[in-house]
Parts: C-alpha cells; sequence; structure tokens
C-alpha cells in the first residue's frame, strides 16, 4: 500500500460521510410522511451534498492528480469511500432517518463548531458554513425525535427500534486512528473524543423528553472510514454513479 | 457590512458595483446580489479588478446561476477582465442583508430575517415573526423549511395569509 497523506485521507471521510448521508436523505424525495418533510429532507440533503462537494474539491486539489470533485464521487469504488458506517445505512422509516440525523447532526455540528479554528484555512472555511446547517439539522432532528417517542404507541415504538439499530454505529464517528492523530497533532482536526461526553449529554436529553432510551453498549462496529463498509454502500453506490459511469463526460 | 478600503473607490470599481446592484437573486427577483450580502468586495489595484463573491447555502442551487449571472454582467458591461473569486470564509450571515434589502423582501411578501444570528440551540425557534402584510405578531410556524432552504413557511393569523420568512443564519 502507497503512503497515505492523512490530509487527503481526511477530506476524503469527510467529504463522502456528507455525500452518501446526503444521497440516502434524497430517497426521501417525493416519499416523504408529508409535503414540509419532503421538502425539509430534500432541502437537508441539498445541505449534505454542497458540504461534500466543497470537501471533495479540496480533496482533489490536495491530491494534486487532477481528480475533481465529480470524478472523486462518480468514479470511485465502494472499498475506496471513506464515510463512517452510520451514514450508508439504509434510511429505514421515518422514525430511523430522525433518529439517524439527530446522532450525526448533533455531532457534526459540535465538531463543525470546533473546526472553525482549524488550522487548515480551507477546512476551517468549509466548518464555518457546514455548522451552521448542522446545528439546524440537529434541530429539526430533535424536535421530531420527541414527537415521534412521546408520540402513539406505535411511533414510539419505532423511535426506540431505530435508537436500538443505529447507536453502536455511532461510536464509530469518536474514534481515531493514525490519521486522525496525525491531523489532529497539528492541528487540523478537533479531537472528537473531547466532547463525546457533551455530545452523550446533549442526545440523552432529547430522548429523555422523547420517553426513549439508550440501550446498553455492546458492539462498536468501525472500518467505514479505513474503507470497510456494509453491504449497503456498493447498492447505493451503484445508484448514484450509474449515468456518470455509463456516459463518463456527459454535461448537463 | 462591505468592507470600503481605497481600491473599492476607484472609478471603475464604483462602476463594478453598479452593475452589480442591477443583478438580481433568481429565486427572489427583486432583491440585488449586492443587497442580499452574497458580493463581498470589488478591489481595482494595479489595473486589475477582482470580484468577491460568497455562496448563501453550501447546497444552495441557485449557487450556479447567481454565479453565471454575474459573470455575464460583468462581460456585457465591458469588465470581461474583471476576476470573480468564490470566498467561503467569513461564512454568509442573513446578518449581511442591506436595510434596502429588507425593505425589499418586505414587499415582495416575504418577511425578513428578525435580529441577529445566534448560536446553536435545540428547540429554539424563531419567536413568533411580523406579518409582512399586515405586521401582525399573531403568526405561526407551518413548516421548518419553505420552498427554499433560506425560507420557513408561515400563517398570519389576523389577516389569514400564508408567507414566507427569510430565516436567520
Ligand atoms: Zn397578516
Amino acid at each position: 500500500m502507497s503512503k497515505v497523506d492523512p490530509l487527503f485521507e481526511t477530506c476524503l471521510r469527510l467529504g463522502d460521510t456528507a455525500l452518501v448521508l446526503g444521497q440516502r436523505l434524497a430517497e426521501w424525495s417525493s416519499k416523504a410522511p408529508t409535503v414540509e418533510l419532503d421538502i425539509a429532507l430534500s432541502n437537508h440533503a441539498l445541505d449534505m451534498i454542497g458540504q461534500a462537494q466543497l470537501f471533495l474539491e479540496y480533496a482533489g486539489r490536495v491530491e494534486g492528480k487532477g481528480r475533481d470533485e465529480d470524478a472523486l464521487a462518480y468514479h470511485r469504488q465502494d472499498f475506496e469511500f471513506r464515510n463512517a458506517m452510520i451514514a450508508e445505512l439504509p434510511k429505514g422509516d421515518f422514525a430511523c432517518t430522525m433518529v439517524r440525523q439527530l446522532l450525526f447532526a448533533t455531532y457534526a455540528s459540535m465538531f463543525y463548531e470546533r473546526m472553525t479554528a482549524s488550522t487548515d484555512a480551507d477546512l476551517a472555511a468549509i466548518a464555518g458554513k457546514a455548522e451552521k446547517e448542522m446545528a439546524y439539522h440537529a434541530r429539526h432532528a430533535g424536535e421530531w425525535v420527541v414527537r415521534l417517542g412521546d408520540g402513539t404507541e406505535e411511533s414510539h415504538q419505532r423511535a426506540q427500534d431505530a435508537v436500538n439499530l443505529l447507536w453502536p454505529y455511532a461510536h464509530e464517528l469518536f474514534q481515531t486512528d493514525v490519521v486522525d492523530q496525525a491531523m489532529i497533532e497539528t492541528g487540523v482536526l478537533p479531537d472528537a473524543a473531547a466532547f463525546k461526553g457533551e455530545w452523550l449529554g446533549e442526545i440523552e436529553a432529547v430522548l429523555k423528553r422523547a420517553t426513549l432510551s439508550l440501550p446498553e453498549d455492546d458492539w462498536m462496529p468501525s472500518g467505514g472510514r479505513s474503507g470497510q463498509h456494509t453491504e449497503h454502500l456498493a447498492y447505493l453506490l451503484a445508484e448514484m454513479q450509474v449515468l456518470p459511469r455509463a456516459y463518463p463526460d456527459a454535461k448537463w | 457590512m462591505v468592507i470600503q478600503t481605497a481600491s473599492h473607490r476607484t472609478e471603475r470599481a464604483r462602476a463594478v458595483w453598479d452593475v452589480l446592484h442591477q443583478v438580481m437573486d433568481p429565486e427572489i427577483p427583486v432583491i440585488s446580489v449586492v443587497d442580499l450580502g452574497i458580493v463581498r468586495e470589488v478591489h481595482d489595484e494595479a489595473g486589475a479588478l477582482e470580484v468577491i463573491v460568497t455562496p448563501t447555502y453550501t447546497g444552495c442551487p441557485a449557487t450556479k446561476q447567481i454565479e453565471f449571472d454575474i459573470r455575464q454582467a460583468l462581460d456585457k458591461a465591458g469588465f470581461e477582465d474583471a476576476d470573480m473569486q468564490i470566498s467561503l470564509s467569513p461564512a454568509w450571515t442573513t446578518d449581511w442583508i442591506t436595510q434596502q434589502g429588507r425593505e425589499q423582501l418586505k414587499a415582495f411578501g416575504i418577511a425578513p430575517p428578525e435580529g441577529k444570528t445566534g448560536k446553536r440551540a435545540l428547540f429554539a425557534g424563531d419567536a413568533n415573526v411580523a406579518c409582512p402584510r399586515c405586521a401582525s405578531r399573531d403568526t405561526e410556524q407551518i413548516s421548518e423549511f419553505g420552498s427554499t432552504a433560506c425560507k420557513s413557511l408561515w400563517r398570519c393569523r389576523t389577516c389569514r395569509e400564508p408567507f414566507d420568512y427569510f430565516k436567520c443564519i
């Protein structure tokens, strides 16, 4: 294996997580429970894809091999993707999507808030925009998780099932490896482990209002950020990439 | 709050500002890209013109159209040599919408953003927004997201009209 550039790797991790989650959110377009939610989720999808575009464009510049954001999004295979696994899990029902949004957006808003102080000017600038967007995603999701959890018997059960399903995958967001360590040491990335307690406090406060509870910590799958994914990612990419792969130089 | 330095005050820079004042937002065609706070700076230094533009939302589909419209307006006005730079930092905020821009939004039926942008807070929505038609504050939010990411949908209980609110960000 050739030597990994930690900055390039970092840009891919940030960009791919945003891209894959954006793709999952976009699956709600024309299928959301109400027209207002349809618009909200489509807007959220656009925010994520916009962030992905910025991160991947920068990744291409860091790499310096002439790949732009489209080349990176559409012409890599699943094992080359560096997204956290929580982003690639199927959208599930509406409760599942809202619980994932709560877990991820709360984390991301805290992460980007700190990343605005990055020693890397490009990443700091992207964080300044992404921070605001993730804050309102988290608020939107929090309100819905309370409504669902503290709603009917069925909505409560579905929301609790979603928490149980997604919780193990949330831990990967806070794990660090040699790539992260190198970036944390140089002040490029914040150390997510440092605010896990604060994050947990916010999540628990929302779940309490929602009359939901966290499962016991058990297995904590990880590996997405180094290219090991669930089977779901390949299907998502197949759909996302079919057109640019069939017509590589197509313009629209 | 456009920063005025010497390089902004040349005749050519002023002429570029005039051109940009005529470029309207594609989705809200009553407000110019200057009043929306998208055009940040115009420099005219050593004969080189530079226009600094900041996108609103990262995922805003209108961004490309706005950049295209600005480029076209500059070219048409004879400023083909002006260099357009996209700058993400500092991040765009609704605080940059000018007073004139706020009035234009209101006249168009969109309630302008109220107050300054705050820190992130769970469950802290905007307080009751004034109706752009009758100014009543007896209003309610119908949906946090309206026709675009930057707006939410509201209803006035006094005049019964629905309206868009340009959210603080
Ligand atoms: Zn009214």
